[in-house]
């Protein structure tokens, strides 16, 4: 028993106990932030996080604030992701319809090169406003784990639907329309 | 003399493309690719195989170091398209500070338990009684002398 309570095994204890502790706290930071996710199943609308990126290819920055008063269809995709080709017309299609009424889809192009965003933005014929976030800190605010993933944000800055995956007219049409009608 | 010169004037004329050639390239696709991240996959490149980013890295790594850039114009442009964490070193805040952390305390927790096994050591070699003396060496010479006449 006194040889347990030397000063070495002591020291050793503490230092597994230290690297456990460590490991463990690295898992759970590694979890993705599933907080939006939860706040929209209670039916709440979480505050969207303040971005601030640079416009693809280059440019001054630009704020999410920015657009406060419009309804924001936040679109997080990159040229290599074979579903956000699939989704793309649709959310061009979507921009069209929503910019003459107060609304307006935002890309964000992420983990990317810049030359290869910019020629699928040209392939697709993109016209609304693409950020790009070349760290991919957009990610990890908005707890995203794959692509595309799609944000709806309300006139007043709070995310009212998301959708993990790529999105179609059914939920562009239930989760963007409403929120069409609401003051800011 | 005009042929002299000709050939100088050549020489002159070939010498910079010359160089040119012996410092390139500065670096290969091999010597950055295990200092780099593959951004989309979270490993570095080296392991990333099959993800097309990874393959688009590639490309413009080969494509950089074939224009003769060096390894540290590489990841330049690297840093500039995604950003400090296509390195592949840890950053210096968060989490990721332990990775600079722990093996310095890992070093210091050896140093010291060699140092404390040392005194230990030590002590016990200064505690331990003196044994007899060796016999001389002519003594034991003639003890294996007697003990081998028979």
């Amino acid at each position: 028993m006194r040889r347990l309570l030397a000063p070495v095994p002591i020291a050793a204890l503490v230092g597994v106990v230290a690297l456990v502790g460590l490991l463990a706290y690295g898992l759970s930071q590694n979890e993705p932030d599933r907080g939006i996710d939860r706040a929209l199943a209670r039916g709440e609308r979480e505050r969207a996080p303040t971005l601030s990126l640079p416009s693809l290819g280059g440019g001054p920055k630009r704020a999410l604030a920015d657009y406060r008063g419009k309804v924001v269809v936040l679109n997080v995709w990159a040229s290599w992701c074979d579903p956000c080709r699939r989704e793309s017309p649709l959310l061009e299609r979507w921009h069209r319809r929503l910019s003459g009424s107060g609304g307006t889809v935002l890309g964000i192009d992420v983990n990317d090169f810049t030359a290869k965003a910019q020629a699928f933005v040209r392939q697709y014929g993109l016209s609304y406003p693409q950020l790009k976030d070349r760290d991919g800190d957009s990610i990890e605010q908005l707890g995203i784990v794959a692509y595309p993933e799609t944000f709806v944000i309300d006139r007043r800055g709070r995310i009212a639907a998301n959708r993990r995956g790529p999105v179609d007219d059914a939920f562009m049409r239930d989760s963007v329309l409403p929120l069409l009608r609401e003051q800011s | 003399m005009r042929r002299v010169l000709g050939a100088a004037f050549l020489a002159l004329l070939l010498w910079p493309a010359g160089a040119l050639a012996a410092d390139c390239p500065k670096t290969t696709l091999g010597d950055v690719e295990d200092e780099v991240m593959c951004p989309v996959c979270g490993v570095p490149l080296e392991l990333a195989t099959e993800a097309p980013q990874a393959q688009d890295e590639r490309e413009l790594i080969g494509r950089l170091a074939g224009r003769c850039k060096s390894k540290a114009e590489i990841k330049a442009v690297l840093v500039s398209e995604f950003g400090d964490r296509v390195l592949a070193t840890p950053d210096d805040d968060g989490f990721d500070l332990a990775a600079w952390i722990v093996p310095a305390l890992a070093i210091l927790a050896a140093a010291g338990g060699v140092g404390l096994a040392a005194s230990r050591w030590r002590r016990t070699r200064r505690r331990a009684p003196a044994g007899p003396a060796p016999p001389p060496e002519g003594a034991r010479l003639d003890a294996d002398i007697e003990r081998y006449e028979l």
